[in-house]
């Protein structure tokens, strides 16, 4: 099976939330809230376990010459968030249950009826994508429309996005399409027109990828994503290096103060050991 | 979720996108959702899993037989406690099983479930040959022994893996620390089984030495690490670092051994709190140190 991605243009992208839209719909994702935020016309805030598209509002002062708007006018930025679907994804491999798995279009899939709930997914996403639902108990994030893949269809919000800012697609043909966006963009004048995509981190890439105007950092894209399993080998190094320790000064300890038998407890231990030993002398003799 | 504080905040310091500032500030990493159980599972599994380790070491220098009998018990009611504490935790207790459906090394999670259920096995085997020993004629000494040995190699994977589990993950206090974590929580978990120990009625030298080098241990890390200075993080320092290491020099053995309890569990508590703070931290995800400065805006085909 091919494998599939998303590329989210953000120049493309009006804001229309229907992604937002579609995906709670197809997907029945209860609703997380009805809040009005006061930031930009952003009232999701960010992706989670009930939010599984999110669109950003992004004012930017644009750089001078970038073309396309006013230097002394703000930039309106949007663009269509989504879990990212690692090439090496930091909550498929944090799970202890092999809920989460990569389906054979490549995208990373909870499935609904493995998950516990530990919520050691939630802390292992570099991308502060998957959380876990507090009613429901279980982790949730996007599946990328599994079901729909399965069915031969794209994912309810490529589907439902009226502009082609959402493009479904096989994954090399995707990046290829990118390419060629970014080209023609730069070729109009939007030098800060940008991919998302960290191929250079230890994530690998990402089958959900970006184009974006501006510092991707203005997004909450971070700059070099980190896979937590990377720090295993220091973790795993320090344990070996405690738990040696630890034995082995606890076989000094009781080797260099016990005694081969209780009367011998009653004379003075040797220097270094004794010289706190405030109980040793009066101290329990047991039988042994 | 953001709460309505947080957005409050956010609305007054509300100024034109900067991308130091990542999107409106809104974190971007997501919360812990670990309650109070999982630092006390920290807490108990710890010191059920040092006190394996003391008592064998105990056992095979030849020390009191109190003095082991006393360290199967902690090790076996230290274990017996640790799994319902995790599975409270859980989002889906009744799925606590599930945990068991695969064995992963690459998941801490998965090892660390693996190893609570080798050594929650070890341990009450150690502890019922043990009472079987006492009661009965039955030659079960040579199984105990050896379930006790292998409680102590698991036991002291229980006591540092917890730092391994919260160390690798995107959380930059805990992921900055995943080196130190390990040791600091065997350390400060010998701690605690020493002063179950001690507050057993035992006044060993050893168990005197294992708790001044600890504490020692201890209020080293304290100096080393680097972690927001609130009130659990300082007073965890405090209890379990300078102030036993004081308390035995003056050798008040008791109040030393009650202060390494405290701190030992306060540590806990606040490693897990400080990863909730640190989780809205922007400074590492969006590399604002300048240290990935190069990263940034990297476009494809260029």
């Amino acid at each position: 099976m091919a494998l599939t991605g998303f590329f989210t243009d953000s120049t493309l992208c009006i804001g229309c939330k229907a992604c937002e839209v579609a995906c709670k719909e197809w997907n029945e994702v209860p609703d997380d809230g009805f809040r009005w935020s006061g930031l930009s016309y952003d009232n999701t805030l960010g992706l989670g376990h009930s939010t599984w598209r999110h669109v950003k509002f992004v004012e930017n002062q644009p750089a001078i010459g970038s073309g396309g708007n006013a230097p002394d006018l703000m930039a309106w930025q949007f663009s269509s968030d989504v879990c990212k679907h690692c090439e090496n994804a930091g909550c498929l491999e944090a799970c202890p249950t092999g809920s989460i798995i990569r389906t054979e279009f490549g995208g990373v899939y909870v499935q609904p009826d493995i998950c516990n709930g530990c919520g050691y997914c939630v802390v292992a996403c570099p991308f502060g994508v998957i959380d876990r639902r507090p009613d429901d108990g279980r982790a949730f994030k996007c599946t990328f429309c599994y079901d729909r893949q399965k069915a031969g269809l794209e994912p309810a919000c490529a589907k439902a996005c009226p502009t082609g800012s959402i493009l479904f697609g096989d994954l090399e043909e995707l990046e290829r399409a990118a390419d060629r966006r970014i080209a023609q963009l730069h070729a109009a004048g939007m030098n800060d027109a940008t991919i998302y995509n960290p191929k250079e981190s230890s994530v690998g890439g990402t089958h959900a990828f970006f184009l974006v105007r501006g510092d991707p950092r203005s997004y909450n894209l971070p700059p070099e994503p980190v896979l937590p399993t990377m720090l295993l080998k220091p973790g795993w190094n320090a344990v070996a290096f405690a738990a040696g320790a630890m034995a082995i000064g606890s076989l000094l300890a009781f080797a260099l103060s016990t005694k081969p038998s209780p009367a011998a407890s009653r004379h003075p231990l040797p220097k270094g050991e004794g010289s706190r030993n405030r109980g040793g002398p009066k101290g329990r003799v047991r039988g042994s | 979720m953001i709460t309505e504080r947080r957005l409050e905040e956010l609305r007054q310091n509300a100024v034109p996108m900067q991308p130091e500032r990542g999107y409106y500030g809104l974190p971007l990493l997501k919360e812990p959702v670990w309650t109070w159980e999982i630092p006390a599972y920290f807490f108990v599994g710890g010191a059920a899993g040092a006190a394996a380790m003391v008592g064998a070491a105990a056992q095979i220098a030849g020390a009191d037989r109190d003095l082991i009998r006393h360290a199967r018990w902690i090790a076996g009611a230290g274990a017996a406690l640790s799994a319902p504490l995790l599975i409270a935790d859980l989002g889906r207790p009744e799925r606590f099983l599930n945990m068991l459906r695969v064995f992963k090394l690459k998941s801490p999670m998965s090892v660390g479930a693996w190893t609570l259920t080798a050594f929650g096995t070890f341990a009450s085997a150690a502890l019922f040959a043990q009472e079987i020993q006492k009661r009965t004629d039955l030659p079960v000494r040579v199984i105990g022994d050896a379930a006790a040995m292998l409680s102590a190699a698991t036991g002291l994977v229980m006591a540092t893996y917890t730092g391994v589990l919260i160390g690798a993950t995107a959380i930059p206090v805990w992921s900055k620390h995943v080196s130190v974590l390990p040791v600091h929580f065997g350390t400060s978990a010998l701690a605690s089984a020493v002063a179950l120990l001690e507050f057993a009625g035992h006044r060993e030298n050893a168990l005197n030495i294992l708790g001044f080098a600890a504490a020692a241990v201890e209020t080293y890390l304290g100096y080393k690490m680097d972690v927001e200075p609130t009130i659990t993080t300082r007073a965890g320092q405090l209890f379990s670092g300078p102030l036993p290491l004081l308390l035995r020099i003056a050798r008040f053995r008791k109040a030393a051994a009650a202060s390494s309890l405290l701190g030992s569990l306060m540590t806990r508590l606040a490693w897990i709190e400080a990863g909730k703070v640190s989780s809205r931290d922007l400074r590492v995800p969006l590399a604002l140190d300048g240290r990935h400065a190069s990263g940034v805006g990297k476009t494809i085909g260029e």
